[in-house]
């Protein structure tokens, strides 16, 4: 199944320019980031660390940062979108 | 002149002073960095102090190669030495509150948003952005109007009527997103990626965040050049927290000023306590929540600096602590009764922190306490409602002998 994950700006240039990828793949997170790691190798060191998101990335579904589901094992559904963000922004 | 390069707090990359807030390589934040060698540390104070009446007097440690100037003048707020707190708290001697409501739109981030929006000059953005609970909204309208900049200002739909006001009328684009202020910032750090503006406290938030270092000169210079003893300050993302701590740092460092680094106290409501939550547990990293308290302005469930906060609370022997809403309305009232500064919400959340830490008896009589006091009273008026009586009389001398209670004291 599709899932469209965003690619941040700061990551672009690993995957061509683009602001959004496809990937074919069901299940939690951990296994739509695996997909994107097959497509672009790189990625997975930039955005993980000993298996764990680096401290300073966030992730959404559906716009829903996934700490407040179940991390890494939170389900992604048919077609909703995949968000990837640098967690230093914003603030007061 | 001193200003070098931004690096990464993280793995210690370095990147041109360009509009740019992450690493490359690990996301880590982005800082700026100086170099102070050479520097005279008497001719830097002659300096200070012959400099304008304006954050521009600590220009030396702000990121520009010349001093910037401002539309709209901000910082030298009042340093006051609350006697009668401090008797309220058991007879603590020397606690100052320094007022940052009196800044041109009454509240702190008018300092972040002159870095930011000069260093947005330089760069040569013509629009300047923000993602704000309110205060930050505020600051960015106004110094825009002032500037002759166009202007975008996001906010949470549900904010304080005040502070809504308060941003439309400098005549800024002003969006309202239905979400909480962490929906706001993710919509923002999306649009960041595909607007050529200046997001103050996105990809100029290396600039920005400098700005909190003047809350600290300040306090250190109208002291007469000498280090309080503790601080106590609110925490929402934790920049402002990290920032002070960054700036009584450089000081005693570079010798402009000699002592200990301060203890550090940060203030959460507990409506949103995700650094004081964090604090307790002995984590060094802060598990998201959703903020549900009348400091909104606090109300950042996502916090990006809570991991810095945790390790300058700790690194200086101080604490993180958590408050209710009835603890910050109390604090308001505190501080108005003993001081006559009516503060915002947050501010009743530092100045109930700073009571939590002198009830447990923690702090000497002698000490230097400074309590900033972020924000102003009139843009939260809601927490004032219902904490005080009113008497309605007819306009005869014997209504008012019925009905009004004669002071204790007179």
């Amino acid at each position: 199944m599709a899932i469209t994950v965003k690619i941040p700006a700061q990551l672009r240039p690993v995957v061509g320019g683009q602001a959004a990828v496809q990937v074919d793949a069901s299940g939690n997170v951990s296994q739509v980031l695996d997909a994107l790691y097959d497509e672009f190798p790189e990625l997975r060191e930039r955005i993980s660390e000993n298996g764990e998101l680096r401290r300073f990335v966030n992730v959404y579904v559906a716009d829903e940062d996934i700490r407040f589901g179940d991390g890494l094992n939170t389900e992604v559904a048919d077609g909703s979108e995949v968000t990837i963000l640098p967690a230093v922004a914003g603030g007061a | 002149m001193a200003v070098d390069a931004l690096k990464c707090k993280e793995c210690g990359q370095t990147y041109p002073l360009e509009a740019r807030f992450v690493c490359e390589h690990c996301f880590g934040p982005l800082e700026v960095q100086y170099d102070y060698s050479g520097m005279d540390v008497e001719e830097a104070k002659r300096k200070i102090q012959a400099g304008p009446h304006s954050i521009w007097r600590y220009s030396d440690f702000l990121p520009f190669s010349e001093p910037p100037k401002s539309a709209l003048d901000t910082g030298l707020t009042p340093l006051i030495h609350a006697t009668r707190l401090g008797e309220y708290l058991g007879g603590l001697k020397n606690v100052y509150i320094k007022n940052d409501a009196a800044n041109p739109t009454h509240s702190f981030k008018d300092r972040v948003v002159s870095v930011a929006l000069a260093k947005a000059v330089e760069l040569g953005y013509t629009v300047i952005a923000c993602a704000s609970t309110g205060n930050l909204a505020n600051a960015v309208a106004a110094h825009a109007a002032a500037a002759g900049l166009d202007s975008y200002v996001f906010i949470p739909t549900d904010l304080e009527e005040q502070k809504i006001l308060a941003t439309g009328v400098y005549g800024t684009e002003l969006v309202g997103v239905r979400g909480n202020y962490d929906d706001v910032n993710r919509l923002c750090t999306e649009l960041s990626a595909e607007k050529d503006w200046a997001f103050v406290n996105i990809n100029m938030r290396p600039y920005y965040s400098e700005g909190s270092k003047t809350l600290s000169y300040e306090v250190m210079e109208q002291l007469g050049w000498e280090v309080p003893d503790r601080v106590v300050s609110p925490i929402a993302s934790g920049s402002l927290f990290t920032k002070l701590h960054k700036g009584y740092s450089e000081w005693i460092d570079l010798g402009l000023v000699h002592g200990a680094i301060p203890k550090f106290h940060g203030a959460q409501a507990s409506g949103c306590n995700p650094v004081a939550h964090a604090f307790e547990e002995g984590k060094d990293f802060c598990q998201p929540v959703k903020p549900d308290t009348i400091a909104k302005s606090l109300a950042i469930g996502n916090p990006a600096d809570g991991p810095y906060a945790l390790d300058v609370a700790r690194g200086t022997g101080g604490t993180i602590e958590q408050v209710t809403d009835d603890e910050i309305r109390a604090g308001i009232k505190l501080l108005a009764h003993t001081t006559g500064v009516f503060t915002e919400t947050a501010g009743g959340v530092t100045v109930a922190t700073l009571k939590k830490i002198a009830d447990r008896g923690e702090i000497d009589p002698e000490e230097r306490v400074v309590v900033y006091i972020t924000g102003e009273g009139l843009k939260t008026l809601d927490a004032a409602r219902g904490t005080f009586e009113k008497y309605e009389i007819d306009a005869t001398l014997d209504a008012f002998n019925t009905f009004v209670p004669t002071p204790v004291t007179a």
